[in-house]
């Protein structure tokens, strides 16, 4: 008899504890998506952040706070699309926790959600450090934010029904802030349509899509491999001869190489936030967006006054 | 042991039906919400007089759009959902899009992840291995230092993949050159259970023991070219055997990992498969957490018993190890990749009691009994995405008295510096001055380059 104590034991604490009493746990592994979780749940849910915008979340470590972070969650909010294939995998395995590995109702991907754009026709690691299903730094269209609230919230409905109105109703409420927003965006980004801009990484492509913008080159030689002086003096002249608007870059990358390009053309250095928290403006997705276009607009009018 | 891990089983197995009629209930449920939510939306659509393009699609189910002013129109962002034509809360479908694209039944499709780790090096000694001897320790397992001159490393094929919705898979086959003969080996086959309730799970097969902290890392992952001597000393490099593993982790928001082994006991420290074939034990313990934004901290105790007979260093009898390990990683704003210190440490305790049977002459034998420690410390400076420099110091305390008896006590100082092109390969130039013996020192050095291809892995902090 005391050989089924302890499973015994366990299945009932297991029962008991899978019913969501408490608040639902959310981990997301970026900012956006925490903040996204934020706007479509508010105090109904618990987030966790594991990243930070300061952080280049292609390389973020395994660490033991995200284990334990994950192994807390009911719901885990990633990108996908192999962004996080070096640390996520890990984390969950390393966790335990069934709710939330691949498949479960309890991981959920935005880049899923979504059309990819950039989908490699050919797979070779030749070209750098390519993501098989497509570019996935997605969360620099609002358009394509707005379909991923729509699934996320209905997965929300999905794991907690006792709150499923408060999120529909709240979704409503994002929608309609949103869609106002993006149209604001879009008329005060109306200068920017046509314009060139060289990129640190490729992970500005949505936005550039969404915005009408032209990316003339990267300071990668390949996407993953860091900048060299070989390929950066190769973009000189690209750079100077298209009339150029910025050479951009995220929060967390090194700013040297961009400087350095912007030394020898001219062409203005913008640090974008790229994520929620990559500067002061960026409290939120809505904050995020107003910083991004207004850093992209004062780089026009900086070059318009040369 | 045996009975708790049968008590598991059974607990898994009763778990089965109960997710699935959860699913059931909540299948229909998702569809009467959905439902309700569509509703919802056609009505705030009407409340906002939108333009009448969705009229187009026929019946009332097919996808409502909510107002859209300006020129961001609903055909618009509907053309950007994974599963157009319809709205984008359908998960399975969403998921399961991209593997579409094949068409029709393809076997292949469900090959596991294949990833090869190349590996080979080039090093000169200033000792002949040959003669190479290390003082109150004798050279077990893969212990020693790698031989002169230009050799392929131990280079490996691993597919891993998720069996079915509680298993996942994985084998790791490795081969090295070894005096001019090559040999393909198994170094890890193991199942791990992916669905077992309240975080436990459950691997079996051969695979490497999660004591200390290296022992559970695969040799690519270093941050030097060879193990430091205590694992060289104490467990033959890594322990790696036939065994199964039990591992919870603590639901507490500071990292508690707790856990327990039973393996064969075929490998040293181990030997001779003792105990019916469960020859050795283990217990393993791991906290670890952040320290604000920047440090992030991992600390374990681990104890490995074994019962040996006729081991490669000749002792037949109990050995018990303890370690302790500890790492410290600091990075500015936690960019690991991009700049920043890792430091290790781990300390041993190896306690003997036995026999000693001399392997080059069976009838010398003497009392074993006694105790003999090890540790080493490192510390890896990350300049910056492309290159690392680290420096590690090693040391080994004999014991004064039994038959392996030595007043010396053997260390040795490594330097080494690494230059990354990207993520999948590296060169690395380890110098190192060895003192295995008060007569000889080995001074060597080494470049060696690594490579990862295929499957991009992830790996453990």
């Amino acid at each position: 008899m005391k050989l089924f104590a302890i499973p015994t034991l366990l299945l009932t604490a297991a029962l008991v504890s899978s019913p969501a009493q408490a608040k639902m746990k959310v981990f997301a592994c970026e900012p956006e998506w925490g903040s996204l979780v934020h706007e479509l749940a508010g105090d109904k849910v618990d987030v966790n952040v594991g990243t930070s915008a300061l952080q280049d979340v292609h390389v973020i470590e395994a660490k033991p706070s995200l284990i334990a972070q994950v192994r807390a969650a009911d719901l885990v909010v990633c990108t996908g699309a192999e962004l996080e294939v070096g640390w996520l995998p890990m984390l969950i395995r390393q966790s335990g926790n069934a709710k939330v590995a691949p498949g479960a109702p309890g991981s959920f991907m935005a880049a899923s959600q979504v059309k990819l754009l950039e989908k490699p026709t050919a797979l070779d690691r030749a070209n750098g450090d390519v993501h098989p299903d497509g570019n996935p730094h997605i969360n620099l269209d609002p358009r394509r934010i707005y379909v991923v609230a729509k699934a996320l919230d209905a997965r929300l409905a999905q794991l907690d029904p006792a709150n499923a109105a408060a999120y529909q109703q709240r979704l409503a409420d994002f929608n309609t802030r949103w869609l106002a927003a993006m149209n604001k965006w879009k008329a005060e980004a109306a200068p920017l349509r046509g314009r060139k801009v060289v990129v640190h990484h490729i992970s500005w492509v949505y936005l550039w899509d969404w915005l009408g913008m032209d990316q003339i080159g990267a300071l990668e030689p390949k996407p993953g491999v860091p900048p060299t002086a070989a390929h950066m003096s190769s973009l000189i002249a690209t750079t100077k001869s298209n009339n150029t608007l910025a050479i951009v870059r995220a929060a967390y990358q090194d700013t040297k190489p961009a400087d350095w390009l912007s030394d020898r053309t001219g062409v203005p250095a913008v640090t974008l936030p790229y994520t929620v928290g990559g500067d002061a403006q960026s409290k939120d997705l809505f904050g995020m967006f107003d910083s991004t276009i207004a850093k992209l607009l004062g780089a026009s009018q900086s070059g318009a006054a040369k | 042991m045996r009975k708790t891990l049968l008590g598991l089983c059974m607990l898994s197995a009763l778990a089965g039906p109960a997710y699935a009629a959860q699913t059931q209930t909540e299948a229909q449920r998702i569809a009467a919400l959905e439902a309700k939510v569509q509703a919802l939306e056609a009505e705030l659509q009407q409340l906002k007089a939108a333009p009448p393009e969705a009229t187009a699609q026929q019946p009332a189910s097919a996808a409502p759009a909510p107002a859209a002013a300006g020129d961001t129109t609903q055909s618009e962002l509907d053309a950007l959902a994974a599963t157009p034509g319809e709205t984008a809360t359908n998960d399975t479908e969403a998921v399961a899009a991209p593997a579409a694209d094949s068409g029709g039944s393809n076997a292949n499709a469900f090959n596991p992840a294949i990833s090869i780790i190349l590996n080979g090096s080039y090093s000169h000694h200033s000792l002949d291995p040959a003669d190479y001897e290390r003082a109150g320790f004798p050279l077990a397992g893969e212990a020693g230092p790698g031989p002169d001159g230009l050799s392929l490393g131990e280079s490996e094929v691993s597919f891993a993949s998720n069996i079915d919705d509680k298993f996942y898979g994985q084998l790791t086959l490795t081969a090295e050159s070894e005096g001019g003969e090559d040999h393909v080996g198994v170094e890890e086959a193991f199942i791990d259970t992916t669905s077992l309730p309240a975080n436990f799970s459950i691997r079996a097969g051969r695979f490497f023991s999660n004591i200390g902290y290296l022992n559970s890392h695969h040799a690519h992952t270093d941050n030097f070219f060879d193990r430091p001597l205590a694992y060289q000393a104490f467990l033959g490099n890594q322990y790696d055997d036939d065994g199964v593993q039990v591992r919870w982790v603590a639901p507490t928001s500071l990292f508690l990992e707790f856990g327990g082994e039973l393996f064969r006991g075929e490998n040293f420290p181990s030997g001779g498969a003792q105990h019916g074939g469960v020859g050795t034990r283990t217990l393993f313990a791991h906290a670890g957490g952040d320290v604000g934004t920047e440090s992030s901290w991992l600390a374990g105790a681990s104890v490995l018993k074994t019962q040996s007979d006729n081991a490669e260093d000749g002792f037949s009898g109990d050995t018990t190890l303890y370690i302790a390990d500890g790492t410290w990683k600091w990075a500015p704003n936690g960019n690991t990749k991009d700049g920043g210190i890792t430091l290790r440490g781990e300390y041993f305790l190896d306690d003997r009691d036995g026999l000693f049977v001399d392997p080059a002459d069976p009838l010398v034998t003497a009392p074993w009994i006694g105790q003999r420690h090890g540790a080493y410390l490192e510390g890896v400076w990350r300049l910056n995405r492309t290159w690392d420099v680290g420096y590690r110091y090693d040391k080994l305390w004999a014991d004064d008295e039994g038959p392996v008896a030595s007043l010396f006590d053997p260390y040795r100082h490594s330097v080494e510096a690494t230059w990354r092109n990207s993520e999948f390969s590296l060169i690395r130039l380890q110098l190192s001055h060895d003192k295995p013996n008060p007569d000889d020192s080995d001074n060597a050095v080494t470049v060696q380059y690594q490579t990862s291809l295929g499957a991009h892995g992830a790996h453990k902090f």
